[in-house]
């Protein structure tokens, strides 16, 4: 079993993402991630999906995705083939914050973008395993939410999403 | 300058005249997409479409079924013997939901189908109103392509497209709900057919790499093997397969859906395929060298066991959807596209070649099958009806081109293993999905579509009873339907298992049924029953003389099995005479 990133480029009809993931439910597979928003093409979407399992699997999921007569087209990556990023929001409550906090956000490059008087938000972009590392250190802080995005990717082959869009 | 007032009048009537209902831009659509048939069942939410209908009389011929499963089942039946697209009309809420296994029959069977269904007022949407489902979600699943239509400016591109999805490709079930409203408003009607759309792509060009590499195979090989399925049928590449034979000499088997693509007649012709197939063309699978698949999606029982199913071969394979390859056997040389077209560039590849001796072990084992199973079931000694021997008697009085329509179960194995298929677009029966109840509205619409052909509706007594209420339509409609029901008073393919597979403990398969013959005549059909062999061969030309409907009721041994057999998990080398 691998980590994969699906690629999706579709129409913007109603109704496609549910057509897509009753493709996982079907097989019994969880979606580890999933991030869909318009690409630069008006009307067409972009759907991110990460996926553990086999490689086997990944390209019959892969070619049921692309069969959905309003996917223009469907692609897997490997972990290796892809620019990801990944943000994440910690909110931590004042009463427990003290003079170490400085540290912590200096070593891993996140940053204070919200301070409410009960409150504050810390952000930090990066792959799971750094945001995850933060989140084990913020813990000690008494952390009131944590929210993580999916990923949000490009692929590094030189292909453009016009090639399929025609 | 204003224009005069005559010329302001004639362009504001032509405007109106083109603005009509949703309505009747349904009926439109239909028309011009040449559908001559639908089936169907009124209710609410498809009110308007209905009262449309009444203005088109002899345009478009409708059929009210009994249930709206009929009407699927029957839209289903009249595609696979016609080639066109089936289409279906039924109301929101229990009239949709209704259609959801037809839907999934034909999706999985690769069967076009369009289904209209009405739906609450776009107002109403997602409010639980009064024969409300959220069909578009219900239907998903179940279906190539599904859409929603809210307004009437949208209804005919809507048909257009789903015509052309239905259709196209690999065939499939399309469903398209229209919310009343849409159907009530008025808009322009200007019909484009659909042709293409960036997201869907229908063709694929065959590679002459993939060509080659497939002749380079097949002209080194010893043992080659093809196995075709309904896709050449679906291409309409029968003639090309037929030439691919006879040039290459290679022994070829059939699917269940691929029975009638070639005439078992064909000297290269040796049998069926899977768990009740026949034995030569199961046990040789794991001894060819070289096995070429051509519109077969290596369905599980096709190939039993996977992990031991043609280790030993190369694998060729012939196929129209890409993700058909690879899904379940590994192809050493995939040829992706329409099979009429890779069929004949293979022919013009390979050389001429003979494999007698080949095609003798497969006759040496078709031999062994004739004595231990065929002889027993055709011309059998014992007291009791055999199906088989109902079959045999059929093919005597059959036209070559005569409809087999099946239903589900023991009698379905059997007619298909004996009945004699010489032509194409002979065979209806729910494959994929396996889905009881589906023979009798089947024959109905494959009856419907040509009056004057021989459809013969072998049925079990339990599968009959699933869409009995089907007898009315055939009826109302005087669709001359041969029904040959063969009655063992048992759900006789669970009993089988359970007698093989679960010690003989016959739990909820015995019926109680009731007198078939009063109830085919209650509705008008003649109707006869036959319980001894002496009786058998006159009632079959009965029914075959008859004109019209007829109900043939055979009484057959009550625990019969079918054979040869693989069990499930077993691998196509262990198929079983007994």
């Amino acid at each position: 079993m691998k980590r994969y990133t699906i690629f999706v480029i579709t129409e913007n009809f109603i109704g496609i993402l549910n057509r897509i993931t009753i493709i996982f439910t079907r097989r019994g597979i969880n979606i580890d991630a999933l991030t869909a928003s318009e690409s630069r093409i008006p009307g067409v979407h972009r759907i991110t999906i990460e996926v553990t399992v086999t490689e086997e699997t990944v390209i019959q999921l892969v070619n049921q995705i692309e069969k959905i007569i309003d996917v223009i087209k469907a692609f897997h990556h490997e972990d290796t083939g892809v620019v990801y990023q990944e943000l994440a929001l910690y909110k931590i409550p004042v009463s427990r914050l003290d003079g170490g906090l400085e540290k912590i956000i200096r070593d891993h490059h996140a940053k204070i973008i919200a301070a409410e008087p009960d409150f504050v938000v810390l952000e930090l972009t990066g792959h799971k395993e750094k945001t995850r590392e933060l989140l084990e250190i913020l813990k000690g802080y008494g952390i009131l939410e944590f929210a993580r995005s999916g990923r949000v990717a490009v692929a590094k082959r030189m292909l453009t999403i016009d090639s399929f869009v025609n | 300058m204003q224009p005069p007032l005559k010329v302001a009048l004639l362009i504001n009537f032509k405007v109106m005249e083109t603005k009509m209902r949703g309505a009747d831009i349904v009926i439109r659509s239909l028309i011009a997409e040449q559908a001559e048939l639908i089936f169907g069942y009124p209710g609410g939410a498809i009110m308007p479409v209905y009262d449309a209908l009444y203005d088109y009389e002899g345009q478009i011929k409708h059929v009210l079924t009994r249930h709206e499963q009929g009407a699927v089942h029957a839209a289903q039946g009249y595609a696979r013997i016609s080639g066109k697209v089936g289409v279906c009309l039924a109301t929101s809420g229990p009239g949709a939901t209704n259609l959801i296994t037809g839907l999934a029959d034909a999706q999985i069977d690769s069967t076009p189908l369009v289904c209209i269904t009405g739906q609450v007022a776009a107002h109403l949407l997602g409010t639980d109103a009064f024969q409300e489902t959220d069909m578009m979600g219900i239907s998903m699943p179940a279906t190539k392509w599904n859409y929603q239509v809210r307004r009437a400016a949208d209804i005919a591109p809507a048909i257009a497209k789903g015509f052309f999805i239905a259709r196209s490709g690999r065939p499939g079930a399309v469903l398209i709900d229209i919310t009343k409203n849409a159907q009530v408003e008025l808009a322009a009607f200007n019909y484009q057919p659909c042709q293409e759309f960036r997201s869907y792509k229908t063709h694929h060009p065959v590679s002459d790499t993939a060509i080659l590499q497939a002749a380079a195979l097949l002209n080194e090989a010893a043992r080659p093997y093809l196995l075709f399925g309904q896709g050449v049928i679906l291409g309409k590449a029968e003639a090309e397969l037929k030439f691919f034979l006879d040039k290459s000499g290679i022994p070829a088997a059939s699917t269940l859906l691929g029975s009638g693509a070639l005439s078992q007649e064909h000297p290269n012709y040796v049998g069926k395929l899977g768990m009740h197939g026949n034995y030569a063309p199961n046990l040789l699978t794991n001894q060819c060298d070289v096995l070429v698949a051509v519109g077969m999606r290596f369905d599980d029982r096709v190939t039993g066991d996977l992990s031991r199913y043609a280790k030993q071969a190369k694998v060729i394979h012939l196929e129209l959807d890409p993700s058909e390859i690879n899904k379940n056997v590994k192809a050493n040389v995939a040829v992706l596209g329409n099979c009429k077209e890779s069929l004949a560039k293979l022919t013009e590849a390979i050389a001429s070649k003979k494999h007698e001796s080949w095609m003798a072990k497969f006759r040496a084992l078709e031999q062994q099958e004739n004595e231990a199973v065929v002889q027993h079931d055709l011309m059998p000694t014992k007291v009791g009806l055999t199906m088989g021997e109902a079959i045999h008697h059929i093919n005597h009085y059959k036209a070559d081109d005569a409809v087999l329509v099946t239903d589900v179960g023991q009698h379905q194995m059997i007619a298909w293993r004996y009945f004699n298929y010489k032509k194409t677009r002979t065979q209806v029966t729910s494959g994929g999905l396996g889905t009881m109840g589906f023979a009798l509205p089947a024959a109905l619409g494959a009856q419907l579509h040509d009056y004057s052909r021989q459809v013969i509706c072998v049925v079990g007594d339990g599968g009959i009873q699933m869409t009995i209420q089907e007898l009315g339509t055939i009826m109302q409609t005087k669709a001359p339907v041969k029904i040959v029901l063969l009655n063992n008073n048992y759900l006789g393919m669970v009993r089988q298992w359970q007698q093989m597979f679960f010690d003989k403990r016959y739990s909820f398969t015995e019926l109680d049924n009731p007198d078939f013959i009063k109830l085919a005549e209650a509705y008008g059909i003649k109707a006869k029953k036959v319980s001894d062999r002496a009786d058998l061969a006159e009632a079959v030309e009965d029914m075959f003389i008859h004109d019209g409907p007829f109900f043939l009721e055979v009484v057959v041994e009550k625990e019969d099995n079918v054979f040869p057999m693989i069990a499930t998990g077993c691998s196509v080398e262990e198929v079983r005479l007994n």
